[in-house]
């Protein structure tokens, strides 16, 4: 087989595109970067403002009780409902506590007190998140009210049922460790389905597509070439973002390193496939560029599972989110990384990334074999 | 039979290429002498390019042969790709890699190594007059150094036989000249080379012209032989006022065969009939136009083939 002369035409291209070399370089880090930071579904730090109406001792330990923790702030006391109005509507306050005038005259003699929380609806994740915070820091403070009525009367309280939950792979729930591995899926499709595609059309442009096919060269032997740099690059990259990851988001990998190079490999010779297979049908650079964006880095990235939660679509979407790799692959890449799981937990994920790559490197092979050899 | 077969590098016999219900090629049937430079010639969408990829192996014919360098092109379209070079129009060097660069990878895929592919390097940077400047960006060499990069890249190899595809468009007239001397020599040297061109001048440089019209080949044979199937026809050069009219004047005369422009003069082709000097500045003059020189001529490559594609048309209205 005589591949050598295309790998390294292949790699002196590569290296002479210094700009093109830095994009797939680069994207990787920056799109970490970009997501790992800015991308943060931690609500933390809520500005809390409090109308205390009653203003006793009790509301002000009440008020105190959830303040002290990271995910609120006092940021505001109001003197009046209108006031209150006012902070959350130029957006001083995310939400806001109002304690009416019989709060503490209620608790003291046993009957039921009632808090009003209003939140900011517009960022509705944000709102349910500080919700679920209030919610729980109230109820924390009317146990505590019991126990210390019952206990007074030397009767302890034994709540039935106490949740204690434990999170598992993220403790700390830090978004960066789970878009992180999620990263993997994207930037691989970017180098793999787009720069294989056009690096092919390009040839055809350029009509050296045609030199070739007039050479002794098989047409196995043009897209082996031509394939193998690529897969050189994908796995450069994606070990860039393994140590950046590790680095940067302290996301360390659990699993068998081995395994998720496994894992690599086979998605980019699926992304090498859809990318040779969108080789055979354009004949211009900007259509394989437009066809390898839209077939690949925006499915990748909203119908992966990289962001949004296929199980929340609809089923239209569900359904079509099969239609591509990067969903499987996500699956395997959080398990390794996150769960350090084996191969046991995610062998149906493997055998469709395995069938994915044979099918798209198995038409596109027959295609540009049938168009090389025309 | 077989000796002359023995003489011929490319031998075509009832070739043809069908897509759909549309005939590309039309049962082409020619030999090309080892040695010899064979032109092929004829408009655009004649069947010329779809001929040329048959015969590099790069399409199968619909039916016919074609044996090239002895391997038949839809048998063994790989015993083809291993005797022939071949180099389009388009120069199909990689731009973005240096002089030496290029050499190299084309040498790689042809299977040169060591010292052969030393040897060849050397040769066909020489040949292209390119020393000194292996290390330059091929982008950056002007049409003629590049032209002829090229096909020192796509004869690297020393194939018996050469496919040149309008090797010359875009080129100066002066690397033009040069690139014909360059034939010429690898011709002498016992390769045989099929080119295709538009330019009739480069025509006349040929041992043996074929003409492809519409699929069919209307014409083969030395450039002297093809000037004297025009022998039954006289050929004037007419220089006179409006020549558009006084070529619609003389094209209803039924002695006329064919008139065609040539800058401001035009060419009348006519039966060869006595006094036809007067004929000419007779009708003319009827209608008012003064004839400013009037000389027989020998007919030119382009004459012929105007001649050969307006019969080929004629027959089909």
């Amino acid at each position: 087989m005589n591949i050598g002369p295309v790998v390294r035409k292949e790699f002196r291209q590569i290296r002479r595109d210094k700009r093109a070399l830095g994009i797939l370089i680069f994207i990787p880090a920056v799109l970490l970067i970009l997501v790992g930071y800015a991308l943060n579904f931690d609500v933390k730090h809520l500005r809390l403002a409090v109308y205390d109406e009653d203003n006793t001792r009790t509301s002000r330990e009440f008020v105190n009780s959830f303040v002290h923790s990271e995910y609120f702030e006092y940021k505001y006391h109001a003197l009046s409902k209108r006031e209150l109005d006012e902070v959350l509507n130029d957006g001083t306050a995310h939400l806001a506590l109002v304690i009416p005038r019989d709060f503490s005259q209620n608790l003291l003699s046993g009957r039921q007190a009632t808090v009003q929380v209003i939140l900011d609806g517009s960022n509705n994740n944000t709102a349910a998140v500080a919700s679920g915070y209030v919610a729980a820091g109230i109820q924390d403070y009317s146990r505590k009210i019991l126990t210390e009525w019952l206990e007074k009367r030397g009767r302890p309280l034994v709540i039935p049922i106490d949740i204690r939950p434990k999170l598992w792979y993220n403790p700390e729930l830090k978004t960066a460790k789970y878009l992180v591995p999620g990263l993997f899926g994207l930037i691989l499709m970017i180098v793999t389905v787009i720069s294989t595609s056009l690096s092919v059309v390009r040839e055809k442009e350029l009509g050296t597509m045609e030199q070739l096919k007039t050479s002794p060269l098989k047409s196995y032997e043009i897209i082996i070439g031509k394939a193998i740099p690529y897969v050189v690059i994908a796995l450069i990259s994606a070990s860039l973002i393994m140590v950046l990851g590790a680095l940067l988001f302290d996301v360390r990998i659990q699993g068998s390193i081995p395994l998720l190079y496994f894992a690599i490999l086979i998605f980019v010779l699926g992304g090498l496939g859809q990318g040779l297979l969108i080789s055979s049908i354009a004949n211009s650079q900007q259509v394989a560029f437009f066809v390898s964006v839209f077939s690949s880095l925006l499915p990748s990235f909203l119908l992966s599972g990289f962001i949004f939660p296929i199980k929340s679509m609809p089923l239209v979407l569900q359904v079509v989110s099969n239609l591509q790799a990067a969903k499987f692959f996500l699956v395997i890449v959080r398990s390794i990384i996150l769960k350090g799981v084996g191969v046991g937990a995610f062998w149906e994920q493997f055998v469709y990334l395995s069938l994915f790559a044979a099918l798209t490197i198995g038409v596109s092979s027959v295609r540009l074999q049938r168009e090389l050899s025309r | 039979m077989t000796n002359s077969n023995n003489d011929s590098a490319v031998i075509v016999d009832g070739l043809t290429k069908k897509f759909g219900n549309f005939v590309a090629v039309d049962q082409v049937s020619f030999k090309v002498k080892r040695g010899e430079v064979f032109g092929f010639l004829g408009p655009n969408g004649a069947g010329k390019s779809t001929t040329i990829r048959m015969l590099c192996g790069l399409m199968s014919p619909s039916s016919g042969t074609a044996t090239v360098g002895g391997y038949d092109v839809g048998k063994d379209p790989d015993g083809v790709k291993s005797t022939i070079g071949y180099m389009s129009q388009r120069f199909s060097l990689y731009e973005d890699l240096t002089v030496e660069q290029n050499i190299n990878f084309y040498g790689g895929i042809y299977g040169l190594e060591g010292n052969r592919l030393k040897e060849r390097k050397k040769w066909a940077i020489e040949m292209a007059g390119l020393k000194g400047k292996e290390e330059i960006l091929t982008q950056s060499l002007s049409g003629g150094w590049k032209q002829r990069l090229a096909l020192g890249c796509a004869i690297l190899h020393e194939p018996p036989i050469v496919f040149l595809d309008e090797p010359t468009g875009g080129v100066d007239p002066v690397s033009r000249r040069n690139f014909w001397d360059l034939i010429y020599t690898l011709s002498s040297s016992g390769i045989t080379v099929f080119v295709t061109t538009h330019y009739m001048d480069e025509a006349e440089h040929c041992n043996t012209i074929g003409l492809i019209y519409a699929g069919k080949l209307i014409a083969l044979g030395s450039p002297t032989e093809l000037k004297h199937q025009l022998d039954r026809f006289a050929i004037f050069e007419v220089v006179c006022a409006r020549p558009i009219d006084a070529m619609e004047i003389l094209q209803r005369e039924p002695w006329v065969n064919e008139t065609s422009i040539f800058g401001s003069s035009f060419h009348v082709s006519m039966e060869n009939i006595p006094a036809a000097k007067e004929q000419i500045v007779e009708t003319l003059g009827q209608r008012d136009i003064s004839v400013d020189r009037l000389d027989r001529i020998i007919p030119s490559l382009e004459d012929v083939f105007i001649h050969l594609i307006a019969e080929v048309d004629k027959k089909q209205l």
